[in-house]
C-alpha cells in the first residue's frame, strides 16, 4: 500500500517501467511447442529462466503484470543465493547496489542483550547477506533475460487463465490484451507466487499451520546515521507488547516491521495514519528526530504451508506457489531462488536427453526437505517473535530478563537466519559413510565452501556448468588412472570440469589446475593426497572421497544423474 | 541414583524461595519461578533431570 494519493506504483525512489504486450506466434496460427513453460516472472521464475538460458535451454516467461512486483518486498539476500547469482551473472550487480551486512542487536527494554554475528571471514566473496529491495533484484533479472533474446521470451501482460496436462505437453490459456490464446509446453515451471493460480486450477492445497500474529512491514525514507545491522526490539517503550524489526535498505529507505496485537484489528492496523503514528512512536524510540517519508507498506501473516508434493508429473512448483514460510530468517526468497536451480538444471539435464527423467524425481525430496526445515526453524522463531500462548510468553519474558545480566539465555535472542540446506532426504545424494572419513569440509548434500584463491579470486568462480570434480594432490603430475577418471566422467556428463587443486604448481594441457601450495583449500576441504569431491551444478556435494575411488566416483556421477544404484 | 540435596539445606531452600515469592508479588510470582527454573535447568545441565522435575511437578496440581 501507497499513502493516500499516490499510485500504486508511485515510489519515493524507484522508477517502475512499463513493460508492452507484444503478440505472440500462437496467436497468428503457429502452433509451437517449447522445452519449458514458466508462469511467474518474479524473481523465482526468472532465476529459473536464466539458470535454463545459460544450459542452451529455451523458455517462455509469462505473467499477467505489465512491471515489476510493488514494494520491497524481501530484502534480505543470503551468501548462498549471491552464490547462486554469481552464477547467473548477477552478483555485481547486487553487490555494488545492495547493503553487505553481517550482525545485528536485540534490545529488551532498550538495552542490548544479543549481539547476532554471522560467520564472515576473508575466504568469502559475499558477506552472509545483503539487503536491496526486491524490485531491483527483478530489474536485474530482467535486465539479465535480454541478454538471452534467444533463449528467454519474456511475456508480459499474459495471464495464465486455464491449464490442461496430458503425458506429452502443458497447455496454458493465455489472457492478453489482444485476446487468449493457448501455450504449450513440455514441462511447466509454477512460479505464480503465494496465491498461485495454477496450484489452485489442479486442485492442490498447502498443508501446515497459520501461525497466530499477523504483521506489518513499512518502508519509510530518512537520513538516519545507523550501520547495515538488523535491530530487533522486545518490550519497547514504543510497542511494549509486540516485537519491532528495523532493516536498512538501500536509497535511504529503512524498513520497520512490527506485529499487530491479538486484539487490534487488521484493517484499522494498516490504515495509513495508524501507520504513520506507529513509525512515529519507533522513530522516538531510536532516537531519530528528524523529518521522514512513508514509502510502502504491506501485512502479512506468518504461515508455515508448503504442497505435499513440488512436482506433478509435468508440473513443478518452484518459490511461494510451491511453500508459504514466515518472515522471519529471511527464507522466502533465498529458498525460491534455490528451488528455481535445483529444478532448472535438473530439467536441462533430462532436456538434453543427458539425464534421465528420473533426476527430476529428486526435487521435490530436496527441496521439500529444505522447507520442512525452515518449517522447524522458522517455527522455533515465530514462537519466539510471537509468543502463541500465555506459557510461551512467560517464558520468553523469563529468558530477556535474565539476559539483561546472564549472557546464558541471550542466544533465545538468535533470529536463525537462513542456512543452506543438506538434501538428506534426497534419492541422488550419496549418504556414504565415506563421508565420515573427512573432519572438515562440506559434507555430501551440503553446499560446497568458498576459499579465497590468490589476490581476487575465490574457488566458486572456477566451478563449472555442469558436475566439477575438485581433485587434491600433491604429486608433481597427473596420473593415467586419473586422467582416464576425468574423461569417463565427461563422458557420462559432458559438461563436466575436473579442477585440479595441487600444491606442487602442476600443469596439465586442457585441465584447470588451482595452484594450493598455502594448503587453504586442503584445510577448507579437510582433503589430502588424492580427495574428491563430486559437486553438482548447483554447487552441492554429491559425495566426497577421502582418496580416490574410480568407480565408486563412477557411479555416483551415475546416481546423481537419476540413475539407480 | 543422582546425588540430591540434603534436607536441612532444602530447608533453607523453602525459605528463601517463600520470601522470594512473598518479595515478587502474585504479579511476579510466576515470572520469579520460570526465571529460577530455566537458570536452575542451565546449572544442573542434564536434559533428563530436568524432564524429570517438570513431570513431577506437574503431578497432583490440585490447586
Amino acid at each position: 500500500m501507497r499513502p493516500a494519493g499516490k499510485g500504486e506504483f508511485d515510489s519515493l525512489y524507484f522508477e517502475y517501467p512499463k513493460f508492452s504486450f507484444s503478440r505472440p506466434a500462437e496467436m497468428d496460427g503457429r502452433s509451437v511447442t517449447h522445452p519449458v513453460l514458466i508462469a511467474g516472472a518474479g524473481p523465482v521464475g526468472l532465476t529459473a529462466a536464466l539458470e535454463l538460458a545459460r544450459r542452451g535451454v529455451a523458455s517462455v516467461v509469462v505473467d499477467g503484470k505489465d512491471t515489476l512486483n510493488d514494494g520491497s518486498r524481501a530484502i534480505c539476500i543470503s551468501r548462498y543465493s549471491l552464490e547462486t547469482l554469481q552464477q547467473l551473472g548477477l552478483s555485481a550487480q547486487v553487490v555494488e547496489k545492495g547493503l553487505g551486512w553481517t550482525g545485528g542487536r536485540c534490545y529488551y527494554r532498550e538495552q542490548i542483550i544479543y549481539r547476532l554475528e554471522m560467520p564472515h571471514s576473508n575466504e568469502e566473496r559475499f558477506y552472509p547477506m545483503y539487503n536491496l529491495q526486491q524490485q531491483y533484484i527483478e530489474q536485474f533479472l530482467v535486465d539479465k533475460a535480454s541478454e538471452y533474446p534467444e533463449l528467454i521470451d519474456l511475456r508480459w501482460q499474459s495471464e495464465v487463465v486455464g491449464i490442461e496436462r496430458s503425458s506429452q505437453n502443458v497447455a496454458l490459456t493465455v489472457k492478453t490484451p489482444e485476446g487468449n490464446y493457448t501455450l504449450k509446453g513440455e514441462y511447466l515451471l509454477a512460479a505464480d507466487g503465494g496465491k498461485s493460480p495454477i496450484r489452485k486450477a489442479m486442485g492442490l492445497r498447502m498443508n501446515g499451520d497459520n501461525l497466530p500474529g499477523n504483521y506489518v512491514i513499512a518502508d519509510i525514507r530518512m537520513d538516519h546515521d545507523f550501520p547495515t545491522e538488523r535491530r530487533a526490539f522486545f518490550e519497547s517503550e514504543a510497542n511494549p507488547d509486540a516485537t519491532i524489526l528495523i532493516h536498512k535498505e538501500p536509497d535511504n529507505i529503512w524498513r520497520i516491521d512490527w506485529q499487530i496485537l491479538d486484539d487490534q484489528d487488521a484493517g484499522e492496523a494498516i490504515e495509513e495514519g495508524n501507520i504513520r503514528s506507529r513509525v512515529q512512536a519507533i522513530l522516538d524510540m531510536i532516537g531519530h528526530t528528524g523529518s521522514w517519508e512513508l514509502e510502502w507498506w504491506s501485512i502479512y501473516t506468518a504461515n508455515t504451508l508448503c504442497l505435499d508434493d513440488y512436482r506433478h508429473e509435468r508440473v513443478i512448483f518452484i518459490g511461494d506457489s510451491a511453500h508459504i514460510v514466515p518472515i522471519f530468517g529471511v527464507r522466502g526468497l533465498n529458498n525460491g531462488f534455490a528451488d528455481a536451480v535445483n529444478a532448472a538444471w535438473k530439467l536441462a539435464y533430462v532436456l538434453a536427453g543427458v539425464a534421465k527423467e528420473t533426476l527430476l524425481d529428486s526435487y521435490s525430496p530436496e527441496r521439500r526437505g529444505a522447507t520442512l526445515d525452515v518449517f522447524r526453524n522458522a517455527g522455533k522463531s515465530s514462537r519466539f517473535m510471537t509468543p502463541p500462548t500465555r506459557g510461551f510468553e512467560l517464558m520468553r519474558k523469563s529468558v530477556l530478563q535474565l539476559s539483561l545480566s546472564q549472557e546464558f539465555t541471550r542466544q533465545f535472542a538468535d533470529p536463525r537466519q537462513v542456512q543452506p540446506y543438506r538434501y538428506p532426504l534426497s534419492p541422488t545424494v550419496n549418504a556414504n559413510s565415506l563421508d565420515a572419513e573427512f573432519n572438515a569440509g562440506p559434507a555430501n548434500g551440503a553446499s560446497a565452501i568458498n576459499r579465497q584463491v590468490g589476490d581476487k579470486r575465490y574457488l566458486l568462480d572456477y566451478l563449472g556448468l555442469g558436475f566439477t570434480g575438485l581433485f587434491f594432490t600433491e604429486q608433481d603430475k597427473l596420473d593415467h588412472e586419473t586422467i582416464s577418471l576425468f574423461s569417463e566422467l565427461v563422458e557420462l556428463d559432458p559438461k563436466f570440469k575436473p579442477l585440479v587443486i595441487n600444491t606442487k604448481a602442476l600443469h596439465h594441457e586442457g585441465i584447470e589446475m588451482i595452484d594450493d601450495s598455502q594448503g587453504n583449500i586442503f584445510s577448507g576441504y579437510g582433503a589430502q593426497e588424492g580427495s574428491f569431491y563430486l559437486i553438482r551444478p548447483d554447487r552441492h556435494i554429491s559425495a566426497r572421497w577421502r582418496s580416490l575411488d574410480k568407480q565408486e566416483i563412477l557411479k555416483n556421477l551415475q546416481l546423481a544423474m537419476g540413475g539407480s544404484e | 541414583m543422582e546425588a540430591t540435596l540434603a534436607f536441612n539445606e532444602l530447608e533453607i531452600v523453602y525459605d528463601l524461595l517463600a520470601e522470594a515469592i512473598d518479595e515478587a508479588g502474585p504479579e511476579n510470582e510466576s515470572l520469579l519461578l520460570s526465571k529460577l527454573c530455566i537458570t536452575l535447568a542451565h546449572k544442573v545441565s542434564e536434559l533428563a533431570i530436568i524432564k524429570d522435575a517438570i513431570e513431577l511437578a506437574k503431578k497432583d496440581l490440585l490447586g
